[in-house]
């Protein structure tokens, strides 16, 4: 017999001292001039930030791999205090916390082999987490890309970082569509 | 200015009872069994503006990213980390339990070498954080934090203290059931859990609506621990067994590790 899925539950409000970690945004090692930051604002159906929002990011390094390495939450084996990467190997892995105006940020290296950075999502009154992906408009062609040309042109924007400028995207999240705003795309992968 | 009527345990428990058969209704006409809870359950007020009304984009593309997933070592854990006893000076205060089991694929494969982070409140109910407000004691012997990696059979294994209910505020007299949080990876990201275990017997389940967010009798109840007497040890500690399985896409099943 195929054993049965555990259901999932919301992180709760509490999980701020236990799953973010120092470092946790800062995928690109320090200094790397090709670094990018991608930042933005997590928001509810009222059109309100969310303070407590968590929020995961993967993606393959800038070669293509996708094996990741292990370190991300790298510990001080004395103390048990989270040291940070090593600088030197790209996990592919962040973890950040929104703050109390619902802002995150990562800084990070562009993705090798697919235009997108996989997001997933946790936050109190969430019940099951939920995956988007960031597509950074200077890696993909949103009318051949097969996700981004299979979703109307409102939807499909939800998806698709904002340059700022100066290797700085924008990307927010709507968990629910506030009337004014679009419902960012959550996916689905069976 | 009326004032405003208090949203009591029987409002939420009749919109809980309201839920369920809703659910079994859509069942027995043939809707199929949900795992997971459905993310817009309302008796859980604060879903009621976090989740998406729009049906996700089923995503079908054996190139996806998710279907890998970030990898944890021994860099990431310190010995330590699965004993949340042995964290301060002294003794933390409480039941001491030892929680373990196993961490599986939906092909029934163990998930071996990968992060589980579990994190609860102390035996007074209280959660070492700023903004738990419960006016009951903080522990100066207990965070509540605890990481470990799965072994090659798939499992993991903490020390801890039994945790305390606590009180929250999304209705009148609103108790959480003694739980503990569970953050689970696999070998994809779209395989990635967050979840709650808690303790056999409880009489608060049936008054909270997050557990009862599940909907499907039998999927809740895979939430729920088995006391298991030899996981005890003499005159240290009572065991508890909880398994658990991971879902994810189906392409997941046949990659076997890294
Ligand atoms: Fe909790």
């Amino acid at each position: 017999m195929t054993p049965q899925p555990t259901p999932s539950q919301t992180v709760g409000p509490f999980y701020g001292y236990a799953l973010p970690f120092a470092g946790g945004g800062d995928i690109a090692p320090a200094g790397h001039p090709d670094a990018i930051t991608v930042r933005g604002r997590v928001y509810d159906g009222a059109g309100d930030p969310i303070p407590d929002a968590l929020l995961e990011f993967w993606q393959p390094a800038p070669g293509g791999s996708r094996a990741g390495a292990p370190g991300s939450l790298r510990r001080d084996p004395v103390t048990g205090a989270v040291i940070g990467r090593t600088g030197l190997d790209f996990t592919g892995f962040g973890r950040v916390a929104t703050d109390a105006d619902g802002h995150y940020s990562i800084r990070t290296l562009p993705p090798g082999g697919a235009p997108y950075i996989s997001v997933c999502v946790f936050a109190r009154g969430l019940v099951h987490h939920l995956f988007t992906r960031v597509y950074l408009p200077e890696l993909t062609d949103p009318a051949t890309e097969p996700l981004l040309a299979s979703l109307p042109p409102r939807r499909r924007a939800t998806l698709l970082a904002v340059p700022e400028g100066g290797r700085v995207h924008r990307f927010d999240i709507r968990l629910q569509g506030d009337g004014v705003e679009e419902e960012t795309v959550f996916l689905d992968f069976g | 200015m009326t004032p405003q009527t208090p949203l009591t345990q029987e409002i939420i428990s009749a919109e809980i009872a309201q839920a369920r058969q809703a659910y079994a209704k859509a069942v027995e006409g043939g809707e199929p069994r949900r795992d997971h809870p459905d993310r817009g359950y309302a008796p859980y007020r604060s879903s009621v503006l976090r989740h998406p009304e729009q049906p996700l984009v089923a995503l079908d593309d054996p190139d996806a990213v998710e279907l890998s997933g970030p990898v944890f070592g021994v860099t990431d854990v310190t010995a330590l980390d699965a004993d949340l006893t042995r964290q301060h000076l002294g003794e933390p205060l409480g039941e001491r339990i030892m929680v373990t089991g196993r961490v599986l694929g939906r092909d029934g494969r163990p998930v071996r070498g990968q992060l589980v982070e579990v994190w609860q409140a102390n035996a007074s109910g209280r959660y070492a954080h700023q903004r738990d407000q419960h006016p009951a004691p903080l522990d100066p012997n207990f965070t509540g934090v605890g990481r470990c990696l799965t072994d090659d059979q798939g499992r993991y294994a903490f020390t801890t203290i039994k945790p305390g209910a606590y009180p929250w505020r999304n209705h009148d007299n609103a108790w959480r059931p003694a739980h503990i949080h569970f953050s689970l990876f696999g070998t994809a990201f779209a395989q990635r859990l967050v979840t709650q275990m808690y303790f056999p017997g409880d009489p608060l389940f049936d008054h909270d609506p997050i557990m009862q967010s599940v909907t499907d009798d039998a999927a809740r109840s895979r939430l729920v621990a088995a006391y298991d007497h030899d996981l005890s040890t003499p005159e240290w500690s009572l065991g508890y067994r909880w398994d658990i399985v991971l879902s994810g896409p189906a392409a997941t099943w046949i990659e076997e590790g890294r």
